[in-house]
């Protein structure tokens, strides 16, 4: 009774509930599409940083991570790796030495990022042979050194040639080495593209003069949900005297702070959005109500009691409310689906701020189900709240005042 | 047994600012069966002592015993269901629920009493056929004329099978072959269904088809006849 009631009380005024259907799908629309593509890239943002780059979990000596510095480096121990690697859930255990280097060839000179790294499991934590696009990919064997594209075309350097190298090892050492070029690596991140040189682990432990050291161990996981228990049981292995363990957030806080500073103004600008729809429906709802006070006369006097005629209008609204979410749902959809598998290529300071961070500015719609759920929520916790006002009329009305009209 | 006793029931509105006396002091008792016009001039009191004989307002002073239970005791939503159970309602106009069809106007009081669907369909069919507007039970109250709306609304006055039904002014937006059809209709429905009617009017038609009649006048019953013998009750 009470369904069929709301259903044809909705429609008495048909325009009036297509103008208010339309902005509340409007609204819906709206906030769906801004918040896919929010919540698309920062799952960019994060699965690039953290999968291809960082990892969800690093271990450092302490100190490191603020200074990255050769000095704050930490001895390879086999053990050590060895029971990192047997925790359940940490799938790779991926040993770096990172520093700085002057990388020279003929009269071209450029400052560079030098990443040691053990081939096979680097790979699995950043799959950087996806990246490879001339040559070969290292391997442990031999002493020989990628470069990314764009710093090979500043050297005016190819596959073959030998690069010469010049920096500061550990402890004050210096270093100094030559390599032969084996491959060419092409990076979507400008400063990744520009001066990266990839050389195994060894060979770096050599030029730097850090036998048996690294700078950083990171974890391949399989999730994100996995970090917590991964990094309680890390710390548990290790004297944090000694070592720092850093998860994804602390590795990146400019990152989280970038997510959350953009999650909070799209807040924003939805709240604004939805309190001007609200009012919409607010008036619709007025008018839905002061216009039946006769009829709520009658329907009291002849035995109806007012719970239940607060329950029909109770309804009314959150029949009218959801149909305008699934409305805007069916609408967004199609954008959505379409740009989910069709990403958005970032221009502009958007993009600008993705690189920062060594991201590629390319944005996949995400088409997580709680971003539906989110905007049906909102949208019945309006109508349940601008419902009051309704069941408050209803509460409290007097029958013979409104049957005098 | 009377099954509306009216005791000494004053009603003043507005008692804090400009009082209006509506009712002064009345007394009245209908009977099981009756056929009661409720007369007088506009602003006598007749819609006040039907509100509060119905419940729909409360006496200044007062009693309104229904079958012997003083209704003026009762909280609100105990009322409003005593009303249900109790009391038929027909208004001077827009009766009816406009997005419910006539048959289920009907129906909706019996669903309110939780009257089996079947048997409430088939008794809304019923009265629809007895009220003379079986055709139009699939129209909405604004495809009815004014008389067939009225039509609908005493059926569905009659259908929870109350102890009586009271009409303010029933026929007051009616024409006058409307007029006199809803009032030979009531009167058979009297006949047949033994149902009571307590209808107030100030149209003479209306007052020449009741049995008994009770002149208000200034909120104080002036006279109170009973036409099948002509005997003054009280005057
Ligand atoms: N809610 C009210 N507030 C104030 N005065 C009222 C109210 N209802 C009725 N009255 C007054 O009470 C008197 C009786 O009114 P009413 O019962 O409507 O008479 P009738 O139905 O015979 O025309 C009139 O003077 C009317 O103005
Ligand atoms: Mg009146």
């Amino acid at each position: 009774m009470y369904s069929k009631l709301a259903w044809r009380n909705i429609w008495r005024n048909k325009r009036r509930t297509l103008i208010t259907l339309a902005s509340i799908s409007f609204a819906v629309f709206f906030a769906a599409i801004m918040q896919s593509m929010q919540f698309g890239s920062y799952g960019r943002m994060i699965d690039n940083a953290v999968r291809f780059y960082t990892g969800f979990i690093q271990v450092h000596h302490s100190g490191y991570w603020d200074e990255k510095s050769l000095d704050k480096s930490m001895p390879e121990r086999k053990e050590m790796i060895d029971s990192l690697r047997r925790i359940q859930s940490v799938q790779e255990v991926v040993p770096r030495l990172e520093s700085f280097a002057l990388a020279s060839y003929q009269d071209k000179t450029k400052g560079t990022m030098v990443v040691g790294i053990d081939p096979e499991a680097e790979n699995n934590l950043t799959r950087i042979k996806d990246k490879l696009i001339d040559g070969n990919f290292l391997t442990n064997e031999k002493e020989a050194v990628l470069l990314s594209e764009g710093l090979a075309e500043y050297l005016k350097i190819g596959i073959g040639d030998t690069l010469v190298m010049l920096g500061q090892g550990y402890h004050g050492a210096s270093a100094v080495g030559k390599f032969p070029v084996e491959g060419i690596l092409k990076f979507p991140i400008p400063d990744l593209n520009n001066q990266s040189v990839y050389m195994p682990l060894k060979t770096s432990q050599w030029f730097y003069a850090a036998e048996g050291r690294l700078t950083a161990i990171a974890f391949v996981l399989n999730n994100a949900d996995e970090v917590e228990g991964v990094m309680q049981e890390v710390t548990a292995k290790l004297n944090l005297d000694e070592y720092e363990v850093m998860d994804w957030r602390s590795m990146m806080p400019e990152l989280i702070q970038q997510i959350e500073l953009d999650y909070v103004s799209g807040k924003i600008i939805l709240y604004i959005l939805y309190a001007i729809i609200g009012f919409g429906m607010f008036g619709t709802f007025l008018m839905m109500t002061s216009e039946r006070s006769y009829e709520f006369g009658i329907m009291v006097a002849i035995g109806m009691r007012r719970f239940k005629m607060q329950l029909t209008i109770l309804l009314e609204m959150i029949l009218l409310g959801l149909s305008g979410v699934i409305v805007g749902i069916i609408l967004s959809l199609p954008i959505i689906i379409w740009f989910h598998y069709n990403p958005i290529l970032m221009t502009g300071d958007y993009a600008k701020a993705f690189e920062n961070f060594g991201i590629e500015p390319i944005v996949p719609f995400s088409m997580d189900p709680s971003l539906f759920l989110n905007q049906g929520i909102v949208v019945l916790i309006m109508s349940l709240i601008l419902g009051i006002y309704p069941v408050y009329y209803i509460q409290r009305f007097i029958v013979t005042k409104a049957l005098r009209k | 047994m009377a099954i509306i006793e009216v005791i000494d029931v004053k009603k003043v509105y507005n008692p804090d600012e400009i009082p209006v006396e509506a009712l002064r002091g009345v007394n009245l008792q209908i009977e099981p069966g009756e056929f009661t016009a409720i007369v007088g001039p506009s602003g006598s009191g007749k819609s006040t002592l039907l509100n509060i004989i119905g419940g729909l307002d409360s006496p200044t002073r007062g009693k309104i015993l229904i079958g012997g239970r003083d209704i003026s005791e009762m909280k609100e939503s105990q009322l409003i269901d005593f009303r249900l159970n109790n009391i038929g309602f027909v208004f001077q106009s827009y009766n009816l629920i406009p997005v419910l069809t006539a048959i289920e106007n009907v129906a909706f009081i019996m669903e309110l009493q939780n009257v089996s669907k079947k048997e409430r369909n088939q008794r809304a069919m019923e009265l629809l056929e007895e009220v003379g507007i079986a055709e139009q039970y699939n129209r909405r109250p604004s495809q009815l004329s004014g008389g067939q709306q009225q039509r609908v609304a005493v059926a569905r006055a009659l259908a929870s099978r109350p102890k009586f039904i009271l009409a303010d002014e029933p026929t007051a937006n009616l024409d006058s072959v409307s007029t006199s059809n809803l009032l030979d209709m009531m009167a058979e429905m009297n006949e047949k269904e033994k149902a009571t009617f307590i209808f107030s009017t100030h149209d003479q038609r209306v007052i020449d088809k009741a049995k008994r009649i009770i002149t208000l006048e200034d909120g104080i019953i002036v006279s109170d006849v009973v036409k099948s013998n002509l005997t003054h009750v009280s005057e």
